[in-house]
């Protein structure tokens, strides 16, 4: 079947079933892409797919051909992925990193969308799970970009 | 004998200068290690040995340096710290360092001759050593510059990466020099700098590795790819002690895409694989006969964390004395006023976002290399040594960063995937990348045990007069260091250890085997018994018709320390102000206050809370914190984020509960931990007593349970003496 991952259309082989995660991680080795539960519970898998934060880990491959698929390698191609970055780098939101590549992507996916949003957008649309508890630092991160 | 008795014995010893001419290949670079790691074994002081090779630090010629840290990262910012004190005392930026973990064996091994990641130990053991490295080097450099120019050294300073002698107006950058100092002798003694002078011990520098890990380019364990490996996905047993007898639908699973083998394991099956998806959904596919094996601990088929939580409230036995003053059991006799309680806390995972994996490969010599995630090295590499039946300097590890810790990546015999892995790469002849999916994690999880604590007390009109407590379990520091009942802290601590002046006191611990394989988490026994002490004082203060907050300031007379602390947490809440009020959004809220003594910091925390909907809510959480002195103060004030996180998690949300031997839990759907939308606000205060340095990755997550809990018995009215509060009704 055929991908549009980060604006290139990859050829994969797979079983078309496969999820998304997977294919980005070991057909196109891309491992910016987290596994954290397979079970679109924490949120590390996070892509976008059409502009839409998407949780790769249970969504079939076949089920987004056609679609534009952008994984954190590429968040910076994007006035807002870059400054969601910048942002990120200037409030040191990471701690062990782990889960921050779907976080980016949660927050590129929000701001892009919506870029002033209200407190009860950010609480419906930032749910990916941090276990190191970075959450008032990914929050103010995400209000410096909308508030700039 | 304890971890900080063991470092004192390393005070004195000085790095050594390995880089002879030739090592490097002529890089020109100034190389140091330090001779500590040589201490032998008891009854084996023969003839001193060489030094080892592995260099803590190579200033290179075009002036920046690498500095191998004892101490792995996980997001807790220790290769920004090691940087940060190394730097300070070389006069070197710290931007101008690459920080990389330092290999296993080796002169690594700071803490009395070994090293781990834990126990908030890595700055605090870290800082003399750290600092004592810079200035030899330093010492060196300003050396170099004195027989190249013919002055004095003492005529010399440094800048920043440069040596200057300002009678002439001379200058050489340090990179310039690292030859010439290369070939002169460390040391003994380098004076170390007035900290009143320090340039960036004390200041919020930032991270080193926050750019990659906001770009996705930082890389884990699982992420490892080796020329060739195959992967992995396996299947345990249910429970510990059985065993895999046979797979009856064997052929078709082998038959399945992609799928390399079916390979049988010591409780568990595995599907080596060409891709892990493939592992995966072979694995998943398989249909396995489970037959009685061996294992050191057998899961009973019946246990239950219910039962086993009943079995220890009733247990008799020894009660060992860890702590005792006065006449505890005379006074409780005489007392007008005794109260009762039995507290415990549940078993919790660790729950890293990180999958634990592990990659092994073996080499054409019969070598083999590893790659996986570890907090103790050299004990990962005995072990690996043990199970591939090698020899330890056969085995080369590569550490990774972390994707989270919290205790998960000690050696825990069925926790650690890399012996699998081992037999695995063994078995097919090729490299093996096996990853454990979130389900397998947490069946074989070593999660923190369930404990639990009787407690009486009496009270009298100015405050507490006894206190007996009896500790029943087992801690993680018996199971695997085999520190005796009564002397394993990680058993008590929390509940011993406390700095309240109760006049008669008796802290015992009965021990009770648990049937788990239980493990460090987080603040480990402070983690839960902080909250049982700190829940029962708020009890004694309202037996006694006190005030938590002052009957805990009068309890601190003794200690200006922690009366300061505890003023202090109380000044950047506005004012100690228990409640119930009602708050500008029309809940209503109380307050709580607790304080805890972890890792050798100290810690005072006010919690704020509302019921909405039968569910407890965190509102705000406020952290005093000294840790005596701060390397960095944005790194603390990080992890004081992270251990709220955790802290208010574990009191609000978590439980792994066993029935029929399983934990009921086998992912995040049935294992809630905190998320976005229930973080409280974080308001934190840094008290830099100039006490001795303590840690600061653990110490601010015990108080944060029993502030939240006192805080809810204050506006509800119910004691809650069980976690977590989600199994607890509000409404």
């Amino acid at each position: 079947m055929q991908l549009n991952i980060n604006g290139a259309t990859h050829d994969v082989d797979v079983a078309p079933d496969t999820p998304l995660l997977w294919v980005i991680r070991e057909e196109l080795g891309l491992t910016g892409t987290k596994y954290g539960c397979g079970i679109a519970q924490c949120g590390a898998c996070t892509v976008m797919i059409d502009g839409v934060a998407t949780r790769s880990c249970v969504t079939p491959a076949d089920s987004v051909s056609g679609l534009e698929i952008k994984t954190i390698e590429t968040v910076e191609d994007t006035e807002v992925g870059r400054r969601v970055v910048e942002a990120w780098v200037e409030n040191e939101v990471a701690q062990c990193g782990y889960c921050q590549s779907g976080q980016v992507l949660a927050a590129t996916a929000l701001l892009s969308d919506i870029p002033t949003p209200t407190d009860a957008d950010i609480d419906g649309a930032m749910t990916n799970l941090c276990r190191c508890g970075t959450y008032n630092k990914i929050r103010a991160a995400l209000r410096s970009v909308s508030e700039a | 004998m304890g971890v900080l008795d063991q470092i004192s014995r390393r005070l004195g010893q000085a790095p050594v200068n390995v880089s002879r001419r030739g090592f490097l290949a002529g890089s020109g670079a100034l190389v140091l290690a330090t001779a500590l790691p040589l201490r032998p074994v008891r009854g084996q002081e023969t003839a001193a040995e060489a030094p080892a090779v592995e260099a803590f630090l190579e200033l290179r010629p075009d002036g920046t340096a690498l500095l191998r840290s004892p101490f792995i990262e996980g997001g807790q910012g220790i290769f920004t710290a090691m940087a940060q004190i190394v730097g300070e005392e070389l006069d070197l930026a710290p931007e101008n360092f690459s920080v990389e973990i330092a290999p296993a064996g080796g002169p690594f091994g700071i803490m009395g001759g070994y090293r781990l990641t834990g126990g908030s130990m890595s700055t605090r053991t870290g800082y003399p050593v750290m600092r004592q490295l810079g200035a030899a080097a330093r010492a060196m450099l300003v050396e170099a510059a004195a027989q190249e120019w013919g002055v004095d050294a003492s005529e010399l300073v440094t800048e920043p990466g440069v040596v200057v002698h300002e009678g002439s107006g001379r200058r050489a950058a340090y990179g310039d020099l690292a030859a010439a100092a290369m070939d002169l002798p460390v040391p003994a003694e380098p004076a170390l700098k007035d900290p009143a002078d320090f340039r960036w011990i004390g200041s919020a520098l930032p991270r080193m590795d926050v750019r990659a890990k906001s770009t996705g380019r930082q890389t884990y364990a699982i992420d490892v790819e080796v020329e060739g490996m195959l992967l992995a996905a396996l299947r345990h047993a249910p429970r510990l002690g059985l065993t895999p007898a046979a797979v009856t639908n064997r052929t078709e699973i082998e038959a399945m895409r992609g799928v390399h083998s079916v390979q049988m394991l010591d409780g568990a099956v595995a599907v080596v694989a060409e891709k892990f998806w493939q592992a995966r959904r072979a694995i998943d596919a398989a249909e396995i006969d489970w037959t009685e094996g061996e294992a050191q601990w057998p899961m009973p088929a019946d246990f239950s964390s219910a039962g086993f939580r009943d079995t220890l409230a009733s247990a008799t036995g020894e009660v060992v004395e860890v702590e005792a003053a006065g006449d505890a059991a005379g006074t409780l006799e005489a007392a007008e006023t005794v109260i009762e309680a039995t507290y415990d806390a549940p078993y919790v995972a660790h729950g890293q976002l990180e999958p634990p994996s592990a990659t092994a490969r073996f080499n054409e010599d019969g070598t083999l290399d590893l790659w996986m995630p570890c907090q103790a090295p050299e004990m990962f590499v005995g072990a690996a040594a043990a199970a591939a039946g090698l020899e330890a300097s056969q085995i080369t590890l590569h550490q990774q960063v972390l994707g989270g810790f919290f205790g998960r990546h000690f050696l825990y015999a069925t926790a650690n995937p890399f012996p699998q892995a081992i037999a695995l790469a063994k078995a097919v002849g090729r490299p093996v990348k096996l990853i454990w999916t979130r389900e397998e994690d947490f069946l074989r999880d070593a999660p923190r045990p369930l404990g639990l604590a009787r407690f009486r007390g009496a009270v009298g009109p100015d405050g507490p007069t006894a206190l007996q407590v009896e500790v029943v379990g087992e801690g993680p520091t018996q199971r695997w260091y085999q520190a005796p009942p009564g002397q394993d802290p990680s058993a008590t601590e929390g509940i011993s250890g406390k700095t309240y002046a109760i006049a008669n006191t008796h802290i015992g611990q009965i021990f009770h085997a648990n049937p788990a394989v239980i493990g460090y988490w987080r603040a480990v026994g402070h983690s839960m018994h902080d909250f049982m002490y700190e829940g029962f004082l708020d009890e004694l203060a309202q037996a006694g018709g006190l005030d938590p907050f002052e009957m805990r300031l009068s309890m601190l007379s003794g200690s200006e320390r922690h009366r300061t602390l505890l003023e202090r947490v109380g000044e950047i809440s506005g004012g100690w102000t228990p409640g119930p009020f009602e708050a500008e959004d029309g809940t209503t809220r109380a307050r709580g206050v607790a304080m805890a003594s972890p890792f050798g910091s100290e810690a005072a925390v006010i919690a704020e809370v509302s019921v909405d909907g039968g569910e407890v809510r965190v509102h705000q959480v406020w952290v005093a914190l000294d840790p005596g002195q701060v390397v960095n103060p944005s790194t603390v004030e990080a992890q004081v984020q992270s251990a709220v996180a955790l802290g208010t998690s574990q009191t609000l949300v978590e439980e792994l509960v066993y029935e029929n031997g399983e934990p009921t839990a086998r992912n995040f759907d049935m294992y809630p931990i905190l998320r976005p939308d229930q973080m409280p606000q974080v308001h934190t205060a840094i008290v830099e007593s100039g006490a001795p340095m303590g840690g600061v990755g653990e110490p601010g997550l015990p108080a944060v349970g029993p502030a939240i809990v006192n805080a809810v018995a204050t506006l509800t009215g119910q004691r809650i003496r069980s976690l977590p509060l989600s199994k607890h009704d509000f409404g």
